[in-house]
């Protein structure tokens, strides 16, 4: 048939399109996740390896079994629920039972994303309010730290990480405090050097700022990652925490306070999750400026020695007011539009 | 196709154009040149095939400081524009003065894309000295051509929300428009023809051809040849431009460029959709700073009262940078127009 006669397609515009699509911004992240959960193997061994391949196939299984129970198509393809359950491995001690970590997966994708709509729909960060609700169930569980590099590492399973669930786990070896536990139980601050490179104890995948900070850039520099988030995050933090070092130097230094716990890891891969964030230019500002402030006022003056997960979890609770409160400017109304 | 009219010519006539009273820019008035603008059917050659006239008629109560002679190719794909600016520099000169004269305005800016040199300098050289004329260089950037971003690239000025170009003291006329203006009026014709790029992957014999208004679009592509994979053809660009289900459709006024694509690029804009995941993209691209991902799930929910009240739907001129750059393939642009037709049909109902 002559090509003159033929059907023709009838579309709308644009009749061009970027290339980049959901499921590869999210791929992406995982990709940026690989040096770090990389090296929480590398230092914490058969553990780390065990609990974060837990996570995270419970939490794409989790999500998979969800949809064909209501005769959806699997969402899991779009790799976002196995973002979620790697965040959630690398945020969980060590040699916490697996089974917990299991159940944490569980809610993180069940209560926290699917039951809101799935993905796009959620308000919070699954892995992080997943995590708090474990938090909430197993305090002493999730403040039990594992020691790193230990010399049996990669032929050892904790005892505790296969404990049978229900029961009282019994820990092979409980490091010291976290950075964080020690400064603020103990008064004594922990080399920040040794934090930016990852030698101290901690969650699984927040103790290498180095390798927390180099995925970061690497989805900033494709675009798949909204920069002023963290930026923002860590000079709040880092200005409030200046100005109270100064008044009273027995607080933790702003370097201290950057580079400890979870402030890493939460500001660059938790507090950006695009979903659980505003989207207006100055809701992205205040937002992170929520978080920064939070961050430090639950560290210095809370209960609890880490605070990222609240602060975190309070912008997300804030985010789709800022986005209605803090809308941009539009083209020809506000201070410009009647210029002439 | 919908039946029209068919025009038959008489077998014996010889076919020839009757021009009418030429109209002379140093002895006609503002009103006279308006009227001569719209007796030879001069439109916005750009796409929008806007009446000219029209836009050249400035309410009493606004005045015109500046004229923009729009040089920035409206899409990628179209090239038009820069062959006028290469090739019809004294026509556009003359245009120029018309206008000028017709909307008192006093002076003149030419808004060219920084990668086109060429046109840059040959509009340069050929410049009239006796004309308040500068030739600027604004940066290559989608959408560059559109009325009110040429504006603030040039002028830092913005058009208010739902008013005209007017309003903040300027008027753009696109380059061609110009040209036809100053090559029509001397000479009392009227507009019977215009020049269109045919471009895309589905064409043999790319580029810009002069071609007469009314020609089907079957017989302009037969002249360039189409490849065997060809399966969109769209009247435009590719960000704006629409698609025609028949070749039996004429070139109008307003076809500044006929694309054709091919499976392969068909292909590429035909994805999985998913839902939004608020990664902003789409309100960093957005030129005149709309929140297209609010207004997407507005859309979805009908929500049109809110789209138009609170998140100024209106001013959007469906660009469709929006729905390029989206990663979960929304068709944020689509659903736009969608919702501003529904709300200019209930406003003429009520």
């Amino acid at each position: 048939m002559n090509v003159l006669n033929k059907p023709l397609e009838i579309r709308t515009s644009p009749h061009l399109k970027s290339s980049v699509s959901t499921n590869q911004i999210m791929f992406n992240v995982v990709i940026a996740l690989l040096p770090v959960t990389i090296f929480a193997i590398y230092s914490f061994g058969l553990a780390a390896l065990l609990m974060l391949s837990v996570t995270t196939i419970a939490a794409v299984l989790t999500e998979h079994i969800y949809c064909r129970l209501n005769n959806k198509e699997s969402t899991v393809g779009d790799w976002s629920a196995a973002i979620t359950g790697l965040l959630l491995g690398l945020t969980l001690p060590p040699a916490l039972p697996l089974w917990m970590a299991v159940l944490g997966s569980i809610v993180s994708i069940m209560l926290v994303k699917v039951l809101f709509g799935g993905l796009g729909y959620n308000v919070f960060n699954p892995a992080l309010a997943g995590r708090a609700i474990l938090q909430a169930a197993f305090p002493v569980a999730i403040t039990t730290w594992h020691p790193a590099f230990l010399a049996d590492r990669f032929t050892h399973i904790p005892s505790s990480s296969l404990a049978w669930p229900f029961t009282t786990a019994t820990y092979d070896a409980v490091a010291g405090a976290t950075p964080l536990g020690n400064m603020k139980f103990n008064h004594v601050a922990a080399e920040v050097s040794d934090m930016v490179l990852g030698m101290t104890s901690g969650s699984i995948g927040e103790t290498s700022a180095v390798l927390i900070l180099l995925g970061g850039a690497y989805l900033v520099a494709r675009n798949m990652m909204n920069w002023k988030i963290p930026v923002t995050i860590f000079l709040t933090v880092a200005v409030f925490s200046g100005i109270v070092h100064f008044f009273n130097p027995t607080t933790p230094t702003p370097l201290f306070m950057l580079f400890s716990g979870g402030m890493m890891l939460g500001a660059v891969f938790m507090a950006t999750d695009m979903v659980s964030s505003p989207i207006t230019d100055r809701g992205i500002i205040v937002y992170s400026m929520i978080i920064g402030i939070m961050v430090v006022v639950i560290r210095l003056w809370g209960g609890l020695p880490e605070g990222m997960m609240y602060a975190i979890l309070m912008g997300n609770a804030v985010s789709p007011l800022l986005n209605r409160a803090l809308k941009s400017r539009v083209y020809g109304t506000g201070r410009k539009g009647g210029a002439k | 196709m919908v039946m029209s009219i068919f025009l038959e010519p008489f077998p014996a006539s010889g076919q020839t154009v009757d021009p009418g009273a030429p109209c002379k820019v140093d002895s006609a008035t503002p009103a006279e040149i308006i009227n001569a603008i719209q007796e030879a059917g001069i439109v916005g050659l750009g796409g929008a095939a806007f009446p000219t006239h029209v836009k050249l008629k400035i309410p009493k109560d606004k005045s015109v400081d500046t004229l923009i002679i729009n040089g920035v190719e409206c899409e990628p794909y179209l090239t038009t524009d820069h062959r006028v600016m290469l090739e019809q520099q004294d026509d556009i000169f003359m245009g120029i003065r018309y206008i000028l004269k017709a909307t008192g305005a006093r002076r003149v800016i030419i808004g060219i894309e920084a990668n086109k040199a060429d046109a840059i300098i040959s509009l340069q050289e050929r410049a009239p000295y006796d004309l308040p004329v500068t030739i600027e260089a604004v940066k290559v950037k989608y959408p560059q051509g559109a009325e009110k971003m040429l504006i603030t690239a040039l002028l830092a000025r913005e058009v208010p929300s739902g008013g005209l170009p007017a309003d903040c003291g300027c008027v753009v006329v696109n380059v061609a428009t110009t040209a036809e203006i100053g090559r029509l009026l001397p000479l009392g014709r009227g507009i019977i023809e215009r020049s269109i790029t045919i471009t895309g992957p589905g064409v043999k014999k790319r580029g810009n051809y002069l071609i007469p208004i009314g020609t089907p679009l079957r017989y302009a592509l037969e002249q360039a040849g189409l490849k065997k994979n060809a399966t969109r053809v769209i009247l435009g660009g590719p960000m704006m431009g629409f698609t025609v289900s028949s070749l039996d459709v004429p070139i109008t006024k307003g076809t500044s460029g006929l694309l054709v694509l091919t499976d392969k690029e068909s292909q590429s804009t035909i994805r999985k959709e998913y839902a939004c995941i608020g990664c902003s993209h789409c309100l960093d691209a957005c030129p005149i700073f709309l929140n297209p991902s609010r207004m997407g799930r507005l859309a979805k929910f009908e929500q049109y009262d809110i789209m138009e009240k609170e998140y100024n739907l209106m001013d959007c001129f469906e660009c469709g940078s929006c729905s390029y750059v989206c990663p979960s393939n929304i068709p944020l642009v689509h659903y736009f127009r969608v919702a501003k037709g529904i709300i200019r049909d209930k406003k003429a109902a009520a």
